[in-house]
């Protein structure tokens, strides 16, 4: 029975195993017996002289690279003058207020919108798009970055989302436009998209802060880099999942090829497009902290700058003031991705239009009576409330009482777990670890793959970064089995007891939401420096996924499907086992796939507590401003992230197909 | 009243200077750790005083030569020899960049330990005596090596050769960031758990952390330079930390465009002490960097005076 379980596949699979692991172990004395020293190390003498050439195009582009009348830096310093007028007029509006002249001579014309105006404005907003509750919870949202102190760095940090997510938005979508009509564009986009979403951001900032001058406009361009890329692949999509009876009823309209995109296709296409712009605005708010360090200001900076004073509850305070601001954007932008329309109410102007008519009115009130009672205008400093030093406390209380027992826990894992692992990756030949690599995507999607898997770890090891590579997929490796391994039960519980689940995934939005550098702080204090850690920080960031896609890859499965299984007598746990997760396995593969997508994106955040894998190569080109250095590693992490990304697609795809879901 | 008439003191001294100069702001960058908010601060006030526009602009401490260098961002006031060295002379060698000279502090890196550490180990702060009790400081990774917390490995600093050098039964773990290398001192001290890592002055953590930095054989350029110098025969850097001036950097321009105020920060000097005391009146005191610089301004009115006149 076992015998014939194993099968052709399963022999494939231990003979590769098998191989790895014995060069691995040996291949020190290989190195010895055959005196070849290129076994372990790739020849210096090979290597690729990418960085410097990198590094000596970006000189040029800056220095000489021109256009007949201007040249490459004036035309990316008028875009972020472009993009830094409105942002300004933001920042004046929301928090600074208007001036006019600079330093002592300035002279106030306007002040700004009040925290009661923005909070009014904000519900009004939340009313329209859907109802007075949503627009009482998003309120509440604003009331808590007041009540908590957080205000104005809460309205810096606004400002930023308000110019970064329309462009962003608006960019994806004429890119995803432009993909959807040219399948060349499209071919040539998919690569880039990719990079887009897998080089590690700090790899071009760099060479963004050189183009765009330092200060906000850089940090703005870095993360609408970061978060368009889905708005793209969203609108693809949903161009394509446009039903054909609509759009063959724009052609028998008549419809010109622009009407036909403008007025029936986006429309229609409008509430998956919605979902783009969600993400757009959640991915902007991830960037906040590595915004901040590039001049973006705003709770970013809050949260870096107390967690470097070691204050652990101000970093917590900020930290959670961006999820609150998350939650209220998000389920803002959700409402309106299912807005359906209404009919307008008649009567005059007032009658038709009560909350603009209301915000207009408070507006001007506060405007007036903030000259008068300042508490109007800006929160009173004395009735803000913190929660510091509670925090503060509590962490030092689990410090002194819990240490030994984590000290235990952790080295038990160190021991069982990272060490053997780390020794088994770090112990590959680099030769054999591109053959290895090729012929696993082989098997799993046809040559083509595997050639390119081959050409992308080749990449790697050409450019002197294999140690570090293989550093770095030992410790997503061991964060993502982890991560599965506690995530599917969960994902499996939020999706059997629903009301456990509400709690469960709110929970993964807070942990998704929350800057990773507030848990990286206290994580330290508990697990010192080193690879556990960041471990830790890893797989408490990368966890979301594995719950999200096993809650709904469970949730998805046919009911007709369920029905069968428990007529014909299954137990609950059979139900499981035998039908419910072979059904999902594409689903949980997907969430798989996106566990390791952000496990590599943690992966440079961690760098910060001291790993030595690709992330502090990229930490280390960008505090040296190597831009050279910095983007060859950023590429190193990019290509481990699509080759697993292209062999767990290929896997899902062939495993949907043998259940016959497509 | 008297701010009022400080500030027309500043504007006589500073007048005929500011007859040609732009008035356009001062751009100075903030970074993340107090004594540089004040330094920043401290000069930005006097210059202001002087009649100069100024605008404060966060940026990351290595991140902002690329401002300095094009001309967005105008003048750093807190480049360490110890850690900004490699970037600052990168930075100066496009010639876009000019060291406007040190701002009069010392920074101090070494070996450092809790002052509860001495019942453990007789003989603190003497290097030897450290070694002789490095099993105290030993953890499973590291067993049976002691563990010395070292800084990430961007600052440099030659731990593991001065490790190797000296014979010490000690193991190098760098910390990644400054932040975490102060949260696992944070943790340790909570706990009064046994460490000896790297901290540098002028830092809050000397202030609020009752400690001391280990003796090491004095540090010479030789002993870096040349194995035979030292106590290791064949090994360099057989000996402690060299302590080097804090620079301030400007955008070469800033002679140009405001000649005034670019005299006014190189003049610029504080000690070790004024800065200690200050920085521990914000971070432990918590009281705001703008009244401490002020009461300092207040206190010292003669010392930066002398900056902004001819």
């Amino acid at each position: 029975m076992t015998v014939r379980r194993i099968g052709s596949g399963g022999l494939f699979w231990l003979g590769l195993f098998a191989a790895t692991w014995a060069l691995s172990a040996y291949s020190f004395q290989i190195y010895k017996a055959l005196d070849a020293r290129w076994v372990i190390r790739f020849p210096k003498g090979w290597q690729l002289p990418l960085e410097r050439r990198i590094s000596d195009f970006l000189d040029w582009l800056v220095d000489s690279a021109s256009f007949y009348f201007f040249s490459f830096k004036d035309l990316t310093r008028a875009i972020a003058a472009v993009i830094e007028a409105p942002y300004q007029f933001l920042r004046n509006l929301l928090i600074e207020g208007f001036v006019s002249g600079q330093g002592d001579s300035a002279v106030q014309i306007a002040p700004s919108l009040s925290w009661i105006a923005v909070i009014v404005t904000i519900a009004a907003i939340a009313h329209y798009a859907r109802d007075i509750w949503l627009a009482t919870l998003v309120g509440l949202c604003f009331l808590y970055l007041a009540v908590f102190g957080q205000w104005d760095s809460a309205m810096i940090t606004l400002a930023s989302v308000l110019i970064a997510v329309p462009i962003g938005a608006a960019g994806g979508l004429m890119l995803g436009i432009a993909a959807f009509r040219v399948p060349l564009v499209e071919r040539i986009l998919r690569p880039v998209l990719d990079l887009m979403q897998t080089v590690p951001v700090f790899a071009y900032l760099v060479p963004i802060l050189i183009l765009f001058g330092f200060g906000p406009v850089a940090a703005l361009v870095a993360t609408v880099i970061y978060a368009m890329p889905p708005m793209v692949r969203i609108t693809i999509v949903s161009l394509r999942a446009v039903p054909p009876e609509i759009a063959e009823a724009g052609r028998m309209a008549g419809c010109t090829r622009r009407q036909m995109m403008w007025k029936v296709l986006v429309p229609a296409a409008t509430p998956s497009l919605m979902v783009g712009v969600n993400q757009v605005i959640m991915l902007t708010l991830n960037m906040v902290i590595i915004a901040s360090m590039i001049g973006a200001g705003g709770l970013g900076f809050d949260v870096l700058s107390s967690l470097r004073r070691l204050d652990i509850g101000g970093g917590i305070e900020a930290g959670l003031a961006i999820v609150v601001m998350a939650i209220a954007l998000d389920r803002a932008s959700q409402a309106f991705a299912d807005r359906t329309m209404r009919h307008a109410p008649g009567g005059n102007i007032l009658q038709r239009h009560p909350w603009t008519g209301t915000v207009v009115l408070v507006i001007a009130a506060t405007l007036i009576l903030g000259r008068f009672l300042p508490a109007v205008q800006s929160y009173p400093e004395a009735l803000t409330v913190t929660t510091g030093p509670v925090w503060s406390q509590a962490m030092e209380w689990i410090n002194v009482n819990f240490f030994d027992t984590f000290e235990a826990i952790k080295t038990f894992i160190l021991q069982w777990l990272l060490l053997p692992v780390k020794k088994f990756f770090a112990g590959i030949p680099w030769a054999w670890g591109i053959i290895a690599t090729g012929l696993a995507a082989w098997r799993v999607g046809g040559w083509r793959l595997g050639l390119l898997a081959a050409l992308l770890m080749g990449f790697i090891a050409a450019n002197g970064l294999w140690a570090k590579a293989m550093v770095t997929i030992y410790l997503c490796g061991v964060s993502v089995f982890l991560a599965t391994l506690i995530g599917i039960p969960l994902g499996i519980w939020a999706a059997e007891r629903p009301g456990a689940g509400r709690v469960i995934l709110g929970i993964m939005d807070t942990l998704q939401t929350l800057p990773s550098f507030v848990y990286l702080i206290p994580v330290v204090m508990l697990f010192r420096v080193g690879d556990f850690s960041a471990m830790v920080a890893v797989i408490l960031y990368a966890l979301a996924p594995a719950v999200r896609y096993a809650a709904h890859g469970l949730r998805a499965v046919p009911p007709e499907l369920i029905e069968a299984g428990l007529v014909s007598g299954c137990t609950r746990r059979q139900l499981l086992w035998r039908i419910k997760l072979p059904l999902a396995t594409p689903h949980l593969l997907l969430g798989l796939n996106q566990t390791i997508m952000l496990a590599l994106s943690m992966l440079v955040i961690t760098a910060l507590v001291g790993t030595r894998d690709l992330g502090q190569e990229v930490y280390i080109a960008l505090t040296k401003a190597n831009a050279g250095q910095g983007i060859v590693a950023g590429l190193a992490v990019a290509f481990i992230a699509i080759t697993a990304d292209r062999i767990l697609s290929a896997l899902a795809e062939g495993q949907r197909r043998r259940l016959g879901l497509t | 009243m008297k701010r009022l008439s400080m500030a027309m003191c500043g504007l006589i001294a500073a007048a005929p200077a500011l007859a040609q100069e732009s008035s356009d702001p001062i751009k100075l960058t903030l970074h993340d750790w107090s004594g540089q908010l004040i330094t920043t601060t401290l000069m930005g006030e006097v210059l202001e005083e002087a009649g100069y526009n100024v605008e404060y602009v966060q940026a990351d401490y290595i991140a902002q030569f690329a401002g300095l260098k094009t001309g967005d961002l105008h003048v750093a006031m807190e480049i360490w020899e110890t850690t900004g060295r490699e970037a600052m002379d990168e930075a100066t060698g496009t010639g876009n960049v000019v060291n406007l000279g040190s701002t009069g502090m010392n920074a101090i890196e070494e070996w450092w330990y809790p002052a509860y550490m001495k019942e453990v180990c007789p003989g603190l702060p003497d290097w030897q005596a450290l070694n002789d009790c490095a099993q105290e400081f030993a953890t499973p990774e590291t067993a049976p090596l002691g563990r010395y917390l070292g800084g990430p490995v961007t600052w440099g600093g030659f731990d593991d050769e001065r490790v190797e050098a000296l014979e010490m039964d000690f193991e190098v773990v760098h910390a990644g960031t400054d932040a975490a290398l102060f949260a696992e001192l944070e943790s340790a001290y909570q706990r009064q758990a046994p460490i000896v890592m790297w901290v540098y002055a002028p830092h809050w953590a000397p202030s609020k952390y009752d400690g001391e930095f280990v003796e090491f054989p004095p540090y010479s350029a030789e002993c870096y330079e040349d194995p035979s110098v030292g106590i290791n025969p064949d090994a360099a850097y057989d000996c402690g930390k060299p302590r080097g001036p804090i620079w301030k950097v400007a955008w070469s321009g800033v002679a140009e465009k405001w000649p005034g105020a670019a005299k006014a920060i190189e003049n610029f000097t504080i000690t070790n002490e004024d800065m200690g005391a200050m920085v521990a009146e914000v971070d432990l005191e918590g009281k705001s960097v703008e009244d401490t610089v002020a009461a300092w301004m207040a206190d010292n009115k003669d010392t930066w005076m002398g900056w902004i006149a001819k």
